[in-house]
């Protein structure tokens, strides 16, 4: 009975001092990326999130891939490609040894095929305008028109694709990276269900089938996905990594604790807390990297007193944001004073928001409301989230000193928030936005009139067809040009306050080598290996 | 009948004073309360005002119990956090006792088909993962402090249903009980005059043990993010960020823990004393 | 006994129903449906996937399927996670959870039954006073406030214990279990010292005294019998308990258990996967409910209901 306790305690001692995964990961190339929630699911043409982008990154390859080093995409399953002279033909050369995990060859049909099944209106994707550049891809898409054959893309045999645009849209390499544009097994994905089955087995373990650098090994639900590396990849030789393991941990602090104890390489986020106290102690393992993002509030333009835009720039002028990402956000963000983060692909929006409570009084004074007198109570609406909460408080602080307006902060969970965005229930409401492919038409297309991401209610046709005037623009700087009139525009019209640039903050074990930081956060794994 | 009533309760009082631990915790409670009701004048500072470049400091002179993240007072929260983690606590209780004990009370003292019937409902209510329902709730309707205290009480009272039914039926059967129907005393009389009395300690005792239940219940909704809405922080959602910063700033912790764990502790050990005094057979 | 259990199930079945029914209506009248996301879902788009999941029939359609299929065991497809039926993820969680909380409840009874027959065997000395103060600690002090303590003093501190994980590294399922037990180590503490207390005083243990039987043989063969009996009764609502303190605990530890997954299907709108988990976990309820009465029917033949 006595020695009881302290077997007990010897028992425990000897069963927890082992050898750490980062430690044993290093010796046998196998990676541990924690990867933030449970991925939906692995079919490129049905997910939609990042910890999906992370897997498919791994696991599929399209036509081009991201830079590690930023810049423009370098080639993928696309050996080379050339473009017409009025800019609306690609010809695209798919590398004879691309194959699939299977051994089979991935061709320009696989390619054809995947386009027309993500377009399928049955399959319900929630990404196919990703494909609307392509010709006559929205008018399948919207059952315009049903017959295929009429949309740009075409085999011109099994290794060359011939896509036609719309328009000389110079930004369409860029999207190619996106795995909404993936190609997917033809045969693989029949065996298994039909062309617009979304609940189809054949990204099952034992089933999947893709060609990228890893193939699927195993996937314990909500615990580990477990990926090998893909011998029949066509850029094989150069994937250092055998394994990566992808934890799906969606509590911030214990995948902290998880890194800080050895069993994870990379982290999906630092936790809000923790944040300013690693960056004051120079913590290696911090890094925070700019990213294609922007954090920013919609205006409902529909609301009555909100419809003026004097007010609305009084209250894009009375917050100060330098303040919120020094003593709120504390993460690196940096303020933002346009709707595209600046540096895009080389893009620099000229626009400013100034911090100026006088002009932003006076501002207000004009539109009818000195003081804040006779100014209805203002909602901020915005999921449940202490991050988002904490901006929230400050900005509310900030109006009521300033501008003398009485603020409620309305939180919701994330479907109700979503929700009532959709349908207008709002008055001011937290968005965020994370381009999907580095170039500022990802940000600048979203408020066009009657696009459904815009929810603000500000329809401007002149923005609109600035935009489209942008798009028939094949010279690189004069397009930038016009983008650069439309966002003054944008900001002079003031729909959406913006507030701060996104970065991904994350911890970084020192054995990761060949992991670049980039504005997409996309990481293909043949760059990346392990090394002490 | 007077005379058994009366030394009845100060029988039990007596016994209650001698329980050095229940009258300690009763203090300590009633001080709590104090505190509570007069936060808004004790406060040094406001609870949700943010002093945002001064962050989280430790204890000062200034900040007695320090600040958090957001340079806020710990101390005035802590004060604010009694408010409301007491009134959903006494609230959430409340509800939960109005109905445990008037269906308990009427099971009991009809009887019968009535009381079948009334128990078999607590039987199958006793099937549902109420857990599940509450954080279905939450979720769907958003955290409506009204509908929190609602929630909870609809947990809490099948206990309390079941225990002052038994009491009922206990004392129904008692001599002095048949006597005075006996005497052709009649039914409601028979109830205010003889039953409740004698029913009112058993409530007591367990309105008070389940208070604490109750405040757990809610701390355990904030840590999933579904208690009551911020800027009023309860108890336990002091402790939530508190835990989420305990490495960098322990005070964030340890004050908040420190309290809610005392008032758990003092409402354990009176109503525990509570329990002894009115019934010293019940021995724990 | 049989009677018993009759009996039981018998009551069981309507309250499946009502549970499965309350829950549907429930879930459905909530704002915010399962495919609305950040990226604005266009109308084409949100009519093809209502088809795909039949959310275009009228509601009552949609609640006789639903019912109808649930009876023979099919939950349908999970709205989030396409490919995945409810059953299968439920069938994958569920024995993770049973783990967890059948070595919280072995911990519990263990370190319970042990504290509560000393408590009562040595009242009113140290060996009463301080296992029972600690025993209330165990009662106050929340779920998610241990574990992260746990963590930080074994995991991170002296680095003795993993600090999350299940089934990934030795030692992993140590601190969720003893985590998840505390609070039932208390009770079980607590009843077991009061069913003692009551059962030492009785008559025919004073007998088995007299007799000149050793104490340990009086206390372990005789009157634990009041000791374990409390505590079984306490069993059958200890599980529903666990239920909810299986959500922390998970969420803590990264245990990929049914408990996260439920949390997550309310929070994702995966109204299958609520329903399916819903009517599971009501039906464990109801199940240990009965195990434990049984239990007490067998050990206590006067407490019939």
């Amino acid at each position: 009975m006595k020695n009881l306790p302290i077997l007990a305690v010897l028992f425990l001692i000897s069963c927890g001092k082992s050898v750490s995964p980062v430690d044993s990961g290093l010796e046998n190339q196998v990676f541990h990326f924690g990867n933030g929630s449970e991925p939906q699911g692995l079919d490129p043409h049905v997910v939609t999130g990042v910890p999906e982008h992370h897997l498919l990154t791994s696991l599929c390859e399209g036509l081009v891939i991201t830079n590690p080093k930023g810049g423009p995409n370098l080639p993928g399953v696309a050996e080379s490609w050339s473009v017409s002279d009025d800019g609306l033909v690609y010809t695209f050369n798919l590398h004879p040894n691309a194959k699939w995990s299977n051994g089979e060859d991935v061709t320009a049909d696989d390619f054809v095929w995947s386009w027309m099944r993500i377009l399928t209106p049955a399959l319900g994707s929630q990404y196919p305008d990703m494909l609307y550049y392509v010709k006559n891809a929205a008018a399948y898409h919207t059952e315009e028109i049903n017959d295929f054959s009429m949309v740009g893309v075409k085999a011109a045999d099994a290794k060359t694709l011939v896509v036609t645009l719309e328009q000389p849209y110079s930004f369409f390499i860029k999207l190619l990276s996106h795995y909404s544009t993936y190609a997917v097994p033809k045969d693989t994905v029949l065996a298994h269900g039909t062309i617009d089955d979304r609940n189809g087995e054949w990204t099952r373990p034992g089933n999947f089938v893709c060609n990228g650098p890893m193939q699927l090994k195993s996937w314990e639900l909500n615990k580990k996905i477990v990926v090998e590396k893909n011998p029949f990849y066509w850029d094989a030789e150069k994937v250092q990594l055998n394994e990566m393991h992808f934890y799906p941990v969606s509590n911030e602090s214990t995948e902290d604790r998880m890194f800080r104890a050895g069993q994870l390489h990379v982290t999906n986020v630092v936790p809000q807390e923790k944040c300013p106290v690693y960056m004051r102690e120079n913590n290696p393992n911090l890094r925070i990297d700019p990213y294609v993002g922007t954090y920013f509030y919609r205006i409902n333009t529909q609301n009555p007193v909100l419809k003026d835009k004097r007010v609305r720039k009084a209250l894009a002028m009375s917050i100060n944001r330098k303040q919120i990402v020094e003593n709120v956000s504390q993460c690196g963000q940096k303020a933002a004073y346009s709707f595209t983060p600046p540096g895009i692909s080389g893009y620099e929006p000229d626009t400013s928001i100034p911090f100026s409570p006088e002009e932003a009084k006076e501002l207000l004074s004009d539109a009818g409301f000195a003081n804040g007198e006779g100014f209805p109570k203002l909602e901020i609406l915005f999921n449940t989230q202490e991050g988002h909460r904490k901006i929230a408080l400050a900005v509310q602080q900030m109006w009521q000193q300033y501008l003398g307006i009485e603020v409620e902060l309305v939180n919701t969970d994330w479907k109700v928030y979503l929700s009532r965005e959709m349908i207008g229930d709002f008055q001011i409401s937290r968005a965020g936005w994370i381009g999907d492919y580095e170039d500022p038409n990802t940000f600048l297309d979203l408020m066009r009139p009657n696009r459904g991401n815009n929810k603000t209610g500000w329809d401007n046709f002149e923005y609109d067809a600035l935009i489209e005037l942008a798009n028939a623009q094949q010279d690189v700087d004069k397009r930038y040009e016009i983008l650069n009139e439309a966002e003054q525009l944008l900001i002079d019209e003031m729909p959406i306050i913006p507030i701060y640039t996104y970065v991904r903050q994350y911890q970084l074990s020192s054995d990761v080598q060949g992991w670049d930081p980039n504005p997409t956060d996309t990481h293909h794994p043949k760059f990346v290996f392990l090394q002490r | 009948m007077e005379q058994k009533s009366q030394s009845l309760w100060s029988d039990a009082f007596d016994r209650l004073k001698k329980n050095k631990l229940a009258v300690i915790s009763g203090f300590i409670l009633i001080a709590l309360i104090v505190l509570a009701i007069f936060a808004p004048w004790i406060a040094p500072h406001s609870y949700s005002y943010q002093n945002l470049e001064l962050g989280a400091v430790g204890p000062s002179s200034t900040y007695w119990l320090g600040t958090d993240t957001l340079g806020r007072d710990q101390f005035s929260r802590i004060l604010y956090g009694a408010r409301v983690s007491l009134l959903v606590g006494f609230v959430a209780t409340a509800v939960a006792l109005v109905i445990g004990v008037s269906w308990g009370i009427v099971a009991g003292f009809f009887g019968g088909k009535i009381d079948s019937t009334m128990m078999r409902i607590v039987d199958i209510l006793y099937g549902l993962p109420f857990i599940i329902f509450i954080v279905l709730l939450m979720v769907i309707f958003g955290r409506n402090i009204w509908l929190l205290f609602l929630a909870i009480g609809a947990v809490e009272w099948l206990t309390m249903a079941r225990i002052v039914r038994g009491q009922v039926l206990t004392l129904k059967n008692q001599e002095f009980v048949l006597a005075a129907q006996a005497m052709g005393v009649r039914n409601l009389y028979l109830f205010f005059r003889h039953i409740l009395p004698n029913i009112l300690g058993t409530i007591a005792v367990y309105a008070t043990l389940t208070i604490p239940q109750v405040m757990l219940l809610e701390a355990f909704l904030s840590f999933l993010g579904l208690g009551v809405q911020p800027p009023m922080s309860s108890w336990g959602t002091l402790i939530r960020y508190g835990v989420e910063s305990m490495e960098e700033y322990p005070w964030m912790l340890i004050f908040p823990g420190l309290i809610f764990t005392i008032t758990l502790f003092c409402l354990n050990f009176f109503g525990d004393g509570l329990r002894d005094a009115i019934d010293p057979r019940s021995s724990d | 006994m049989l009677q018993l259990i009759i009996k039981r199930l018998l009551v069981a079945v309507p309250v499946l129903i009502v549970v499965a029914s309350l829950t549907f209506f429930l879930v459905r009248l909530a704002p915010g449906g399962p495919f609305d996301s950040e990226k604005a879902v266009s109308p084409q788009v949100l009519k093809n996937l209502n088809e795909v999941y039949n959310l275009n029939a009228p509601l009552y359609e949609q609640y006789f399927d639903y019912m109808a299929n649930a009876l023979t065991g099919d939950f349908g497809p999970s709205f989030r996670y396409p490919g995945r039926s409810v059953s299968e993820m439920i069938l994958t969680g569920l024995p993770v959870t049973f783990e967890l909380a059948f070595y919280a409840i072995l911990f519990a009874t263990f370190l319970g039954l042990i504290a509560g027959i000393v408590a009562a065997v040595k009242k009113n000395t140290v060996l009463d006073y301080i296992p029972m103060a600690i025993a209330m600690l165990g009662i106050c002090m929340p779920t998610f406030l241990l574990g992260p303590l746990l963590v930080l003093i074994f995991g991170l501190n002296l680095e003795i214990m993993p600090v999350s994980g299940w089934d990934t590294l030795p030692g992993d399922k140590v601190l969720p279990a003893i985590t998840l037990g505390a609070a039932y180590a208390a009770y079980i503490a607590r009843l077991s010292r009061g069913g003692m207390l009551e059962t030492l005083n009785q008559d025919y243990v004073r007998t088995a005294r007299a007799k000149g039987l050793s104490e340990f043989k009086v206390v372990m063969v005789h009157a634990i019998r009041g000791g374990l009996i409390p505590v079984l009764a306490f069993l059958g609502p200890a599980i529903a308990g666990l239920i909810g303190g299986s959500f922390v605990v998970e969420t803590i530890f990264q245990i990929p258990g049914l408990g996260r997954f439920y949390v997550e299907a309310a929070f994702n709108r995966d109204y299958t996967m609520i329903l399916g988990t819903t009517i599971f976990f009501s039906a464990l309820i109801i199940f240990f409910n009965l195990l434990s009465d049984i239990a007490v029917a067998i050990f206590n033949p006067q407490a019939r209901s």
